[in-house]
């Protein structure tokens, strides 16, 4: 397993957000994390990345813990969060806001080729590249978040919410590439309101509910369980 | 009109001095949300260092402005560990008044140490002055031109950090967005120790340009300077690199203006600018319109 994650219990002062969540994210998969508002989606994914604090648990990358450690490290070794909400660099343009994605990489020549896949996968980055980050729209905003994400060549890719706020034909393009990254050999872990889309491109998946894993299981199984399409899929079976 | 324009020399080298001041107001505030009211008196702990090294160790004038300068890094990120990083996580307020206290502390500190004291020092004269005629009765003296020419160069380098270097893209994330930053991979807390640094070390500049131009020193000297270049990082839109520039320079103009004409008020000035433009365009100058959150 690459990522490993054993019975993590997070609080937000009293509140008890995350009540020993466990899952794994293996070598080369995409493993989707669903669930309504407010169950511990995007906590378990700062939780991974060192940005909130976790009372107990484990958190494993390649078997080596992540928990002692500061955030700026844990992206240091390989595990690369795409924030909910973009967070984008406002003030900084497109090609400085993906350089900042490879700032732990100190090759040159790697940086320049990542650039250049970046680009690849996302032609209006290099278009825009001397554009502020802040005047982009939101679909080109969460593709320069995604980019910037990719940069490091990761060992992980924490996805956060990625349709968020998109419109359906954005959405569309933001998980045709999500594909292509997968059929690239990336392993992604994304988590999403937008359960259908989510378990069209993940191949396992996880279904939390106010800070536990409830159901996990194959995405096919996922998507054809009564119990899912009724609280996530707004529809009975065959719709 | 000549009175005008060699008025405007003498707010032009003011005006860079309160542009280096203004600069450590402007990258701290931007990066922690901290007003370091304690920054002005790196202003005097600079000129005083390169007072004793030049008067009782016989440092050349170079090596004492590089030796204030490294001081007065040091000093600031020092301040940062000791005083405001432990308070990093409580409300900002907590840090504000802590930031007064080692205003105080360093003021009453200097005060009380033998080699420095209460009573005023004169700053040796690093170069005999000389005067330029530009036109007429318009001149420019050699420590004007210097104190302008290294003020300029600081900021061009400056500038040169924050634009292109690996450093500068750092800062300029962390405070864009300190969380993001660090899933970038960025170690904020050292981000903050180099912005400190930085800031230190441009006041400590412009503590021995100060001294070099009005070469009176005493423990409190950082005060007044110090305050000015914050209206003046206000003025320019605080967090605003090229606003604290254009705002210190603008404002060293305005008030050597202001005191030629009448100089009674020169000082008033500053604070009737500050006021209207809280009032008026609280974001100053080049600033960015901010939402407080809680």
């Amino acid at each position: 397993m690459l990522l490993q994650v054993v019975d993590l219990h997070v609080y937000y002062d009293s509140i008890h957000a995350l009540q020993g969540v466990s899952m794994d994210v293996d070598r080369g998969e995409v493993v989707t994390l669903i669930g309504a508002n407010g169950a511990g989606k995007s906590t378990t994914l700062r939780a991974i990345s060192r940005l909130i604090p976790t009372r107990s648990g484990r958190i494993l990358l390649d078997g080596q813990d992540l928990l002692g450690m500061p955030a700026h490290a844990v992206a240091e070794h390989g595990i690369s969060h795409v924030p909910e909400g973009r967070r984008v660099f406002p003030q900084m343009t497109v090609r400085e806001n993906l350089l900042l994605g490879a700032y732990t990489r100190f090759q040159k020549a790697r940086v320049d080729r990542a650039l250049e896949t970046v680009y690849g996968h996302f032609p209006v980055l290099r278009e825009r590249r001397g554009q502020l980050a802040g005047t982009l729209s939101g679909g080109e905003q969460q593709m320069l978040a995604m980019g910037r994400g990719l940069m490091s060549e990761p060992r992980i890719l924490l996805l956060d919410e990625p349709s968020m706020g998109l419109a359906p034909i954005l959405v569309e393009q933001i998980y045709q590439i999500i594909r292509e990254i997968s059929r690239e050999g990336a392993t992604i872990l994304l988590v999403e309101q937008n359960a259908h889309m989510a378990l069209s491109v993940a191949q396992r998946g996880y279904v939390l509910e106010t800070g536990r894993i409830v159901l996990a299981g194959r995405a096919k199984d996922l998507a054809a369980n009564q119990a899912v399409q009724e609280a996530y899929l707004g529809g009975a079976a065959g719709s | 009109m000549e009175q005008l324009l060699s008025q405007i020399i003498n707010g032009v080298q003011v005006g860079t001095i309160y542009a280096l001041i203004a600069l450590g107001y402007t990258m701290v505030y931007g990066i922690v949300k901290l007003i370091n009211f304690a920054h002005g008196d790196l202003i005097m702990v600079g000129s005083y260092v390169a007072y004793l090294s030049i008067v009782h160790y016989q440092v050349p004038f170079p090596a004492a402005f590089l030796l204030a300068m490294l001081v007065c890094g040091s000093l600031g990120v020092l301040m940062d560990r000791i005083a405001y990083k432990p308070l990093r996580a409580r409300p900002r307020l907590y840090a504000l008044i802590t930031a007064m206290g080692v205003s105080l502390f360093l003021e009453h500190g200097a005060r009380n140490l033998p080699f420095i004291g209460p009573s005023f020092r004169r700053f040796p004269d690093v170069f005999p002055t000389q005067n330029y005629v530009l036109t007429g009765s318009v001149t420019v003296t050699n420590i004007q031109l210097f104190n302008v020419a290294v003020a300029v160069a600081l900021m061009a380098l400056l500038q040169y950090v924050i634009k292109y270097t690996r450093v500068g893209m750092a800062m300029r994330a962390a405070s864009q967005d300190p969380d993001a930053a660090r899933l970038m991979g960025i170690n904020v807390d050292r981000v903050i120790a180099t912005t400190f640094a930085i800031g230190g070390m441009l006041a400590g500049a412009a503590g021995v340009l100060l001294a070099v131009a009005y070469p009176r020193l005493s423990p409190y000297m950082g005060i007044v300077p110090g305050l000015k270049a914050f209206v003046a990082a206000v003025f320019g839109g605080i967090g605003s690199i090229p606003g604290a520039m254009v705002g210190g320079l603008i404002m060293g103009v305005v008030e050597t203006l202001a005191t030629a004409v009448y100089s009674q008020v020169a000082e008033g000035v500053f604070f009737v600018i500050l006021i209207a433009v809280l009032l008026f365009r609280p974001a100053g100058l080049l600033g960015q319109p901010t939402v407080e959150k809680a």
